[in-house]
């Protein structure tokens, strides 16, 4: 072949190459584009809902922006008294559970990161064994029961502190990013291993603190599991439940009876649960953000190959 | 000195001693709430009475009563069908959406459209069971709701989804997907951002177009994680989340939405039948060790991945 029926051939496959590659691009755009849609669309419609006249939503008016504008649904909220109590409870929960969940896990996989812990590999595998076996509902409970546990505050925050996924991921940063060399410098320094691991270890492990913190912190706001089997006072309720009631069973307190009054109930009932999936969602969004920068940083690769 | 003749492993304990102390709540922990549970499982084969407690409560006769009872109750079929088929199906949808997403997202330049896109789509994940359910009565609700719309628009009568025991797996997978496709598909993002970019350059001057290297490059470099991932959905085949069916559940779409894990609690909490529902528990467990290793054995077999 001579040189310019080479370049020619190249050319023609260039071309080639570049319509097909905008025929991809393409579709790879409008797909993104109707994922971004389907995504976005059903979060802005509870969003407007919660602003928007109930009839006009029930009659299928609202679709872009909020129509017959109105705050009652927010407003009908602050006369829930156990939305509120619901709402404090979760506050507390979260912030204790989160403070005891890093306190238990943290530590403890710092330890099992170190190479030189005698006994590390059995004591991993006792960890992990519990990934896979539980004493399942049943017995869990009775043991709850045997400790003097159920319906009590720290039933919520303690039991089941330890994450062994959390365990693993934070394990995996300290190996890969705390250099050993520092702990053999450290010690030869005279440090001990407490006080490597307050002052040292932990102000240069941020990124994986902050990460564990907000799944503790986003699975205790979310709980409700442990709050169906071992809660028995509604006083003690967390927010899930009392929302459970609302959304789910439709138990709204002044929702009964007949004629106006129970007319409006029934609008504000309809109303307020817009309004109170925003209200019990919004502390998570606000602080996700802040966070989200770590999630690509490939802090919870180790994880899938323990 | 008396201890020149102590053996290593003592001296490394005894030097590290403040590792075993920053490791003993977590232990103390796990046997008090998870090994503790673990022995509890024998009440399974026993008549257990609360005023017993376990050890007192006298052996079940014969030891199989409550496995026996399973295996002739009338929710047997009816569990042990429902949750291997709303995981199978959750399987085919849910498993290959993320890592489809994750080329997608790959695709992007990096940039606000980008960043944009990411924290939107991850964002569903972060609500909880309960809203989430919420949404799908609010959007699914013939009266109320969204779909009732469409369909006053589109001129027909709105079905009552949430009533119709034929529709409760297709409701229960696809919620998933639109909540959970974004967030799964990090870890497949993160493999991908491994590539080293030479290989796209030695492709694009060998004249590889955008799908070739995509399908030639992207694709082949997920399939380690995506192998493992799906061992460990396919050896959780039997076990299905309790939450989120729970919450789904009505009395009419009962047959198509008990599974093992309502079952159990509906027995054991409920009603209070402790070792029948401890025997339950234990009969899944079980099954899922055994599907768990044959998957990984089957894996190991026909590829190098596998758990371990």
């Amino acid at each position: 072949m001579s040189d310019s029926v080479l370049r020619m051939h190249w050319q023609k496959k260039a071309k080639q190459r570049s319509t097909s590659d905008y025929i991809f691009n393409l579709v790879v755009f409008s797909f993104s584009v109707v994922i971004l849609l389907a995504v976005v669309y059903p979060i802005y419609f509870i969003i407007i809902a919660s602003f928007s006249d109930p009839y006009a939503v029930s009659g299928g008016d609202v679709w872009l922006c909020p129509v017959g504008f109105t705050l009652d649904g927010y407003k009908e909220l602050l006369n829930h008294s156990s939305i509120w109590r619901g709402y404090w409870n979760t506050i507390l929960y979260t912030v204790v559970g989160t403070f005891i969940g890093l306190a238990v896990n943290i530590p403890a996989a710092y330890a099992l990161s170190r190479k030189d812990l005698f006994g590390r590999n059995a004591i991993m595998l006792a960890f992990i064994f519990t990934m896979f076996f539980n004493g399942g509902l049943i017995p869990t409970f009775l043991t709850i029961r045997d400790f003097n546990l159920y319906n009590t505050f720290w039933v919520m925050v303690l039991p089941f502190s330890v994450s062994v996924y959390n365990i693993i991921v934070a394990r995996t940063f300290f190996s890969n990013s705390i250099s050993s060399a520092l702990w053999d410098a450290a010690r030869i320094d005279g440090c001990g291993n407490l006080r490597y691991f307050f002052k040292i270890v932990l102000p240069l492990s941020k990124a994986v603190i902050s990460v564990i913190g907000l799944w503790i912190a986003v699975g205790q706001w979310n709980s409700y599991f442990n709050a169906l089997i071992y809660l028995k006072d509604a006083k003690r309720y967390p927010l899930q439940i009392i929302l459970r009631d609302i959304l789910i069973i439709n138990n709204v307190q002044g929702a009964l009876g007949t004629g106006e009054a129970a007319r409006i109930a029934l609008r504000l009932a309809n109303l307020m649960r817009y309004s109170i999936i925003i209200v019990s969602t919004l502390p998570i969004m606000i602080f996700y953000p802040f966070v989200q920068k770590y999630f690509n940083h490939g802090v919870m690769i180790g994880a899938v190959k323990g | 000195m008396k201890t020149s003749y102590q053996n290593p492993a003592a001296k490394n304990i005894r030097q590290n001693w403040g590792l075993y102390l920053l490791l003993l709540p977590s232990v103390i922990l796990l046997i008090c709430f998870a090994y503790k549970p673990m022995y509890g499982v024998i009440i399974a084969f026993k008549d257990y009475k609360s005023a017993s407690g376990i050890i007192g409560s006298p052996w079940a006769d014969p030891w199989y009563k409550y496995f026996l009872r399973f295996f002739k109750s009338f929710q047997f079929k009816t569990t042990i069908t429902n949750t291997p088929l709303i995981n199978i199906y959750s399987l085919t949808v849910n498993f290959p959406l993320p890592i489809i997403m994750a080329l997608i997202i790959n695709q992007m330049h990096a940039g606000k459209f980008k960043r944009v896109f990411q924290t939107i789509t991850y964002m569903p994940h972060f609500i909880s069971t309960v809203v989430m359910v919420g949404l799908i009565r609010i959007f699914l609700s013939p009266g109320i709701g969204f779909m009732g719309n469409i369909c006053n628009l589109l001129g027909i009568e709105a079905p009552n989804l949430m009533g119709e025991a034929s529709a409760f797996k297709s409701i229960y997978v696809w919620s998933d997907a639109w909540q959970h496709t974004g967030w799964d598909s990090i870890i497949y993002i993160a493999a991908l951002s491994n590539i080293d970019i030479y290989l796209y350059e030695a492709a694009t001057i060998d004249g590889a177009s955008k799908l070739q290297k995509l399908r030639y490059i992207d694709i082949p470099m997920l399939i380690p994680t995506a192998s493992i991932l799906l061992i460990m959905r396919v050896g959780n085949l039997m076990s299905l989340g309790f939450e989120k069916v729970y919450l789904m559940q009505n009395d009419l779409n009962l047959s198509a939405s008990e599974v093992i894990a309502t079952y159990v609690y509906k027995i054991g909490i409920n009603g209070a039948q402790y070792s029948y529902s401890a025997a339950i528990n234990m009969f899944n467990t079980i099954i899922n060790f055994i599907l768990l290793i044959t998957v990984n054995q089957i894996t190991k077999k026909i590829s190098e991945n596998s758990l371990w």
